[in-house]
């Protein structure tokens, strides 16, 4: 028995909790075929594909922010197998709960990229989702994602349905009281929800170890008495069997489960910071070394199903996509006031016809 | 015809919800077995059962949060919070998310949920349990904010609330709950939205008041030897201005009254659309009756920090003496 007055030993049986689930290592080789997730060959190909079309995404919007063309920008480039292997283990009528970061799954999920363009550009157009898209608009408000997926993985359970509610958070996030709320009430009603704490060491410039004295933040799921594993993030396959085991276990009733995975983000917090300040090269080099992509493509290449043609195939397609997705955000009419004004109440007040002839025929490109 | 208080007639409509229509959901802190701190929802669970009448964990932006979730998902929720002046630890769920949702996405989605909150003075509560918040949230657009006054509004008024397709913050007057008894129909019944009521006609001034102070401005004209028309806002957020632009360029004179803090309030902006719209119909500066601006006093020492009626009588004086 543990001596109750014992803080070390208590700590280090917190740390022993949660191993870090890593299934393809740096080299492309399988650590685990215990481990190893039930997927086919060809879904092993169009997850590659998935995270090749992120890394070109990040790359090209990134550019597109400087030039102007797209609105502010938060990069995602370093997280794609954190971000597109978690969505890719969901089914399409999950609903996915994304930041402003997660942009990539939400596209995945079912958002037109042209769409995704109109909402950095603060395009109201680019929350108007196709019908059977099963998501909310990326959230701005760190947290509020996480007392929502707990309402709406309660919904689930009481409508009976079998499917889940997935949304992420970052480090930083995980600091937020609203992140201590929606954990807790999602426990306490058992709600069909899976929360991934995206752990890529920096909450804008603050390090991960000046958020929390916690040595893991996927612990805090304890406390609230909810599951939680802990996965290298660069590992796409980790990620994925992470997220299916979590989805089968909070459908079948189980509870929530939370997810960290330990991730790196290779650009800037937003286009408006500079990483330099606050972060060294040899550190970004190191994770740069552990990337999904690489490790990805040394074991798909290993099995045959890879080479360097479909992969700038994918490149070509992905700047094909990215080229139409603009020329539609150009055709697309600019807002007017009239229009929000319209959007505030489905049933609008007089009050507001009153404003709405003073603000007549305001439009935005 | 029977007799109901407001926690009767508010019961009432929530069991007339919950009864025709399976999506709608009643929860908060204490809803359940102990039917609410004021009993508003007292046998609800037993009639209802747990999965759709149930007690949450202590976290209020936990339970607005999880409507706004609930919501998505083609529920009708009724959250409480147990005291409007706990609003504070929600105002992101609130401010920051259900009242833009529809603006947010396009007018494609609502969010048709229904916060209930106790509110207001007179019964010697506690700090922070009595606070008119109001303020607050009526400077955020996308959400209804009503204040019923009588046990028919309240039961008319909040089913509305609750089939209105918007998100609605439904204030309960603490000291009405129960100091007020009228005849309430048993059937189902809803009081409009975007209306303000004239309690008293009359047209020598004009006073504009919600919640208990509407009480407070009535007995002040039934003292006063003016002609006074009362109005109750009923809703406070967005205000019905047509009936009080009517009202205001009939009597020439307005006085408005609230339990906020003067500054940043209900009827500071409600005074701002008169000066615009009724300037040359004014035959007197349109005059106040708040509290002052300090925090609201709790315990007893409220007696002489909300407004009451000899104030209001005495400032309707001064109008019509101008």
């Amino acid at each position: 028995m543990l001596n109750p007055f014992d803080a070390e030993a208590q700590f280090e049986g917190i740390g022993k909790l949660y191993p870090v689930l890593r299934i393809l290592d740096e080299e492309g080789e399988i650590v685990d075929d215990t481990l190893y997730p039930d997927i086919s060959d060809d879904e092993l190909v169009e997850l590659m594909k998935r995270m090749v079309w992120g890394r070109i995404y990040d790359t090209r919007v990134t550019n597109l922010n400087r030039q102007g063309v797209l609105g502010n920008y938060a990069p995602s480039g370093g997280q794609e197998a954190s971000q597109l292997a978690s969505q890719f283990a969901l089914e399409p009528e999950d609903y996915l709960l994304p930041t402003y970061r997660d942009i990539p799954p939400l596209v995945m999920h079912g958002l037109p990229l042209h769409k995704a363009f109109l909402w950095y550009k603060g395009h109201v157009e680019g929350n108007l989702f196709p019908e059977g898209l099963n998501a909310m608009p990326p959230q701005v408000i760190i947290g509020a994602q996480i007392v929502q997926a707990a309402g709406l993985g309660l919904s689930f359970k009481l409508r009976k349905e079998n499917r889940v509610v997935l949304t992420y958070i970052g480090d930083g996030g995980s600091s937020q009281g609203d992140f201590y709320e929606g954990l807790n009430m999602a426990g306490s009603f058992d709600a069909k929800a899976i929360f991934i704490v995206q752990n890529n060491g920096f909450g804008i410039s603050t390090p991960r170890e000046v958020q929390t004295r916690a040595g893991t933040l996927v612990q805090k799921a304890a406390a609230a008495g909810v599951f939680g594993i802990q996965v290298d993030g660069m590992d796409p396959l980790a990620v994925y069997s992470a997220v299916k085991f979590a989805r089968k276990y909070a459908t079948e009733g189980c509870g929530p489960v939370l997810i960290e995975t330990l991730t790196y983000r290779y650009g800037p917090h937003t286009m408006s910071d500079d990483p330099a300040r606050y972060r060294d090269d040899e550190e970004l080099t190191a994770w740069e070394k552990k990337d999904q992509l690489i490790r990805m493509r040394k074991f798909l290449q290993k099995k045959g199903l890879w080479d360097d043609g479909i992969e700038s195939q994918t490149e070509e397609q992905v700047r094909i996509e990215i080229k139409e997705a603009l020329e539609k955000v150009r055709q697309t009419p600019g807002q007017t006031v009239d229009g929000f004004i319209d959007n505030m109440y489905s049933v609008k007040p007089e009050l507001y016809k009153r404003q709405q002839e003073s603000h007549a025929g305001r439009r935005h490109s | 015809m029977r007799q109901l208080t407001i926690v009767q007639a508010l019961n009432e409509a929530l069991a007339i919800k919950l009864e025709e229509d399976g999506d709608t959901l009643v929860f908060g802190e204490d809803i359940g077995k102990n039917g609410g701190v004021f009993r508003v929802t007292d046998g609800l669970q037993d009639k209802f059962g747990g999965d759709r009448v149930f007690d949450t964990p202590l976290a209020e932006s936990g339970i607005l949060g999880m409507a706004i979730g609930l919501a998505e998902n083609k529920f009708r929720p009724v959250p409480e919070l147990q005291f409007f002046g706990f609003v504070l630890e929600a105002m992101d769920s609130i401010a920051g998310q259900m009242s833009r949702y529809r603006y947010r996405t396009g007018g494609a989605k609502n969010l048709p949920i229904t916060i209930r909150a106790p509110f207001g003075g007179g019964v010697h509560t506690p700090e922070l349990h009595s606070d008119s918040f109001e303020g607050m949230v009526t400077q955020v657009p996308g959400i209804r904010v009503v204040v019923p006054s009588s046990p028919y509004d309240a039961k008319g008024l909040l089913i509305s609330s609750i089939e209105s397709d918007d998100p609605v913050l439904f204030l309960e007057h603490l000291k009405l709950y129960r100091s007020v008894k009228e005849e309430v129909p048993k059937e189902k019944y809803t009081v409009p939205l975007d209306k303000a009521n004239i309690v008293r006609a009359g047209d020598g001034v004009t006073v504009v008041a919600y919640g208990q102070m509407v009480h407070e401005a009535v007995l002040a004209a039934e003292k006063s030897d003016a002609s006074v028309e009362v109005i109750d806002l009923r809703t406070i957020s967005p205000i019905d201005m047509d009936t009080i632009e009517k009202s205001v360029k009939k009597t020439g004179n307005v006085v408005v009254v609230q339990e906020a803090q003067r500054s940043s309030g209900v009827m500071g902006n409600l005074l701002g659309e008169i000066a615009e719209h009724c300037f040359m119909y004014l035959d007197s500066p349109p005059k106040r009756v708040t509290p002052p601006d300090t925090a609201f006093a709790f315990g007893a020492a409220e007696n002489i920090w909300i407004p009451d009626s000899v104030k209001i009588e005495e400032t309707i004086r001064e109008t019509l003496e101008f």
